[in-house]
């Protein structure tokens, strides 16, 4: 009956190492002074036990020789373990450049998956071997969290704004996918699987099956269908800005302000146009919220994103897009 | 002839329920707080033994998560935050201190109609369908999208907050204001002191629960945009709010028990502190930094890494305090005369549990670790052996401690012992396997999990049915003392302290003539220091 009980989880990116390495040397040191404390405890209220009724302890009020001791050497031990926990997770926190992108939507109780290429799929997530995988993940209701324990990354899913995960796989197989934060009713159904393919296996599944169109393809729909287009347009009597060369480049914002175009950016243009209205632009917009999904706003996104890349008439200071989540 | 003392003087319900005594109080508290720790221990099993197998068998989706929401909100609320302070807290102190009563004795009164009514509102919450937000009540799931009571539930949380912060008041003002003649700061009992951090953190802290509660409850009947993010709120928001408060609320639950601590390890050494000043001031510094370290529970919520490693940082710091207290118990051993009655057995179980507890917290406070073990089984197990192996232990040794003085009986000790045996032990099988399930990546509050996590939860429940049992028998043996117990003296253990040169169980005033006190706590005279101190 119960043939399969690991005790530890499998090593399958190039994050778990990372962390196992901290969690091993904190576990050393956990075990030491667990063990230190009782054996000393132990072993000292045993020599000095109650020989007789009346007996009382030697009186001693302490010494700050000792104080000192315990308080300097705890203190550095965690300054270690601090400076080690950080660096770890500074690596986890930047995506390199140059990494394959996904769209996640996490929902009540699923997650969505949008590969650029156009592959869809729910509870689950086919990526490559080897290569390191960028997830920028939206959430349609309530809180979750995207959880990968094989690969030791975690990070929630808020709705409202987007949050980055990265991770670059080491071996091929499928690991367990959960949702880690607590979103109602089938919480604990809002799970999946992560398959790690051969590079060329990899290759193959995005070509096979039916072909969608990908995120920004369905982008370029939506925007037409939407009508957009009717005010974000190429000439002179546009009454929106030009998205062509817009993201990942500065803005200009009425009352001086700048930002950088980026998902978060683009996201809240979309659903609160009010926010950060462009100069020389009037606040006409309305909002989209509730019009779109979370998941059309990924595909407008990229379709925004798309035209990014083809023009690119570059002011001064562009910038790569980053992550959100920095407010 | 029957002498007068705080039980039999006055007889009656009417008596007990319109008590000015703090030591009838402490008593109306520790019935209150019992059924609760019974209520609460209740839903504990039903999730325990949902989770005996993989599958969702046992209980709906829905109904499991309700167990556990309200096994956390009665826990937290209703049984660990008052536990210490309002029972042993309000029969002590004011013996401690020498004085009649506490500074307010109608206020201390209201506290407890207070409590009562707060739990009336979470029961009726509970029993009108029950609320499945998690006792962290994470917007905007509470807000917009949780069925159930989640607004009753929230009132009693909201309307208990009251009593803790009356408590605190109370607490604060009589230590400053009515301590006994030559009874200066630093000849205080331990325990004492920390009751004084203790109340700091309740009368600073509570309101930002109490208001947060009241803003999640405000959204979901009157949809004002506060954290839903649909509404224009921020979701993150409530979660600074939520652990401002909750996370201090951990030190309000083991502050006590290490007052609870230092006591009994003084008493049973039959020695006095070790580093009297080094435990008092780390009270007040886990209760000051405790303040800094909340955004160690939103690491992988997006929040900034510089504030991130900010609070990394503190919640190191924060550790520190804490082992000093431990090393400084484990000194106090070293050249005493240590018995090995009972309440001894539950301080050497809470060091030893507390300390693993402190260490594992040490791993989620380093921030790249928390990555893969924050929302797991891992926290689930490290806050249990805080708020359980810490503040229960610590709670259920005090109770041994000064139970023939609340009482004025004696309890079987052979039994006490047995059932502190059977506390240790189904304590570390319950939750020790829920540290290797948790890093292996068991996610908490689920309902159903994959098969290779049974054997760990299995254990976990077997544990834990252990440890209901360890529960049960002191609920039996002292309620027999009361009927059957031996009469104590006025001081069983041979230890000192005011509370033990008065007679047990104390009358109502507690002293007939006003102490002096010319000495520090816990002096015993040894023989071969008896010449220098005249």
């Amino acid at each position: 009956m119960f043939t399969n009980f690991p005790l530890f989880p499998q090593e399958a990116s190039t994050q778990a190492a990372q962390v196992d390495g901290i969690y091993f040397f904190m576990v050393a040191v956990a075990a030491f002074f667990s063990l230190l404390i009782a054996g000393v405890l132990v072993i000292t209220a045993i020599r000095f036990r109650r020989r007789h009724e009346d007996e009382v302890g030697v009186q001693i009020h302490g010494s700050l020789a000792l104080e000192l001791l315990w308080t300097v050497i705890p203190f550095f031990i965690t300054m270690v373990m601090f400076g080690w926990g950080a660096k770890v997770f500074f690596d986890a926190y930047r995506p390199p450049k140059g990494a394959m992108e996904i769209y996640i939507v996490g929902k009540q109780w699923m997650w969505k998956a949008q590969h650029m290429d156009g592959q869809r799929e729910i509870n689950e997530l086919h990526v490559p071997v080897g290569r390191a995988v960028k997830l920028t993940m939206g959430s349609e209701d309530v809180l979750h969290s995207f959880y990968i324990p094989a690969f030791r990354v975690k990070a929630d899913v808020i709705p409202g704004r987007y949050n980055v995960l990265w991770f670059t796989p080491t071996k091929p197989g499928r690991y367990h996918l959960f949702c880690a934060e607590y979103c109602g009713t089938r919480h604990s159904g809002m799970i999946g699987w992560v398959e790690v393919m051969e590079q060329n296996d990899f290759q193959a599944w995005l070509s096979g099956g039916r072909a969608a169109d990908s995120p920004a393809a369905a982008g370029e729909k939506l925007f037409q269908d939407l009508v957009c287009i009717s005010c974000h347009r190429d000439d002179a009597q546009a009454r929106a800005p030009q998205l062509k060369g817009l993201f990942g480049h500065t803005v200009q914002l009425q009352g001086g302000a700048t930002v950088v175009a980026d998902e978060a950016y683009v996201r809240e243009s979309i659903v609160n146009p009010q926010a950060k209205v462009v100069a020389g632009f009037q606040p006409i917009m309305p909002t989209f919220q509730g019009l779109v999904t979370e998941e059309q706003l990924l595909q407008l996104i990229a379709y925004v994103r798309s035209l990014g890349e083809v023009a690119p008439p570059a002011p001064a200071g562009a910038a790569a897009p980053q992550g959100p989540g920095k407010d | 002839m029957e002498t007068l003392n705080y039980l039999n003087n006055g007889h009656g319900l009417k008596s007990w329920l319109l008590t000015k005594d703090h030591k009838r109080i402490a008593v109306l508290y520790l019935v209150s707080i019992t059924l609760f720790f019974v209520i609460g221990g209740f839903f504990a099993m039903l999730v325990r033994l949902e989770l005996l197998t993989p599958a969702g068998d046992l209980l709906t989706s829905e109904t499991y998560n309700k167990m556990f929401t309200m096994h956390g909100v009665v826990m937290v609320f209703f049984f660990l935050i008052p536990s210490i302070p309002a029972t042993l807290g309000n029969f002590l102190i004011p013996i401690m201190v020498g004085a009649k009563d506490l500074a307010f004795p109608r206020i201390n009164l209201l506290s407890w109609y207070i409590y009562v009514l707060g739990g009336i509102f979470t029961l009726v919450a509970a029993l009108s369908g029950g609320v499945d937000t998690g006792w962290t009540f994470y917007t905007p799931y509470s807000t917009a999208a949780a069925n159930g009571h989640v607004i009753t539930a929230a009132l009693g949380v909201f309307i208990t907050g009251f009593s803790s912060i009356l408590t605190g008041l109370n607490f604060i003002v009589t230590i400053h204001r009515m301590r006994a003649p030559g009874l200066t700061w630093f000849r205080l009992p331990l325990f004492v002191w920390s009751h004084y951090a203790t109340s700091l953190i309740m009368v600073l802290g509570t309101p930002v629960i109490a208001i947060t509660v009241l803003l999640v409850a405000a959204e979901r009947a009157l949809h004002l945009g506060i954290f839903d993010p649909s509404l224009g709120g921020d979701p993150v928001l409530f979660q600074h709010l939520f652990w401002f408060y909750s996370h201090p609320a951990v030190y309000i639950m083991i502050l006590p028990a290490m007052g609870v601590i230092s006591e009994i390890v003084q008493a049973f050494a039959r020695k006095n502190i070790f580093g009297y000043s080094f435990v008092a001031f780390s009270s007040l510094a886990i209760a000051i930094i405790g303040f800094l370290v909340w955004g160690h529970h939103i690491f992988v919520a997006g929040q900034s890494v510089y504030a991130g490693m900010v609070f990394s940082f503190l919640s190191f710091v924060v550790a520190i305090p804490s082992a000093i207290k431990v090393f400084n118990w484990t000194a106090t051993i070293y050249k005493g005369s240590v018995s090995f009655d009972s309440p001894m057995l539950y301080a050497f179980g809470f060091i030893g549990l507390f300390t693993i507890g402190g260490l594992t917290g040490l791993f989620l406070a380093a921030m790249g670790l928390d990555i893969h073990v924050h929302d797991t089984y891992f926290v689930v197990a490290h806050f249990h052996y805080i708020m359980v192996g810490g503040a229960i232990m610590g709670y259920l040794g005090g109770l041994h401690y000064w139970w023939p003085k609340i009482s004025g009986r004696i309890y079987s000790e052979p039994w006490a012992k047995f059932s502190a045996l059977l506390v240790f032990t189904g304590f570390n099988l319950t939750f020790f396997p829920q540290f290797i399930a948790g890093y292996l990546g068991m996610p908490r509050r689920y309902h159903a999990y994959p098969p290779e996590f049974q054997v760990l939860n299995v254990a976990s429940t077997l544990g834990a049915s252990i440890l209901a049992v360890g529960y049960v028998i002191p609920l039996i043996y002292f309620t027999y003392s009361l009927v059957a117990g031996e009469k104590s003296v006025n001081d069983p253990w041979g230890a000192r302290g005011l509370e033990w040169e008065i007679p047990s169980p104390p009358p109502t005033e507690n002293f007939t003539v006003s102490p002096v006190v010319t000495e520090g706590t816990h002096q015993y005279v040894h023989p071969s220091q008896e010449v220098g101190l005249a």
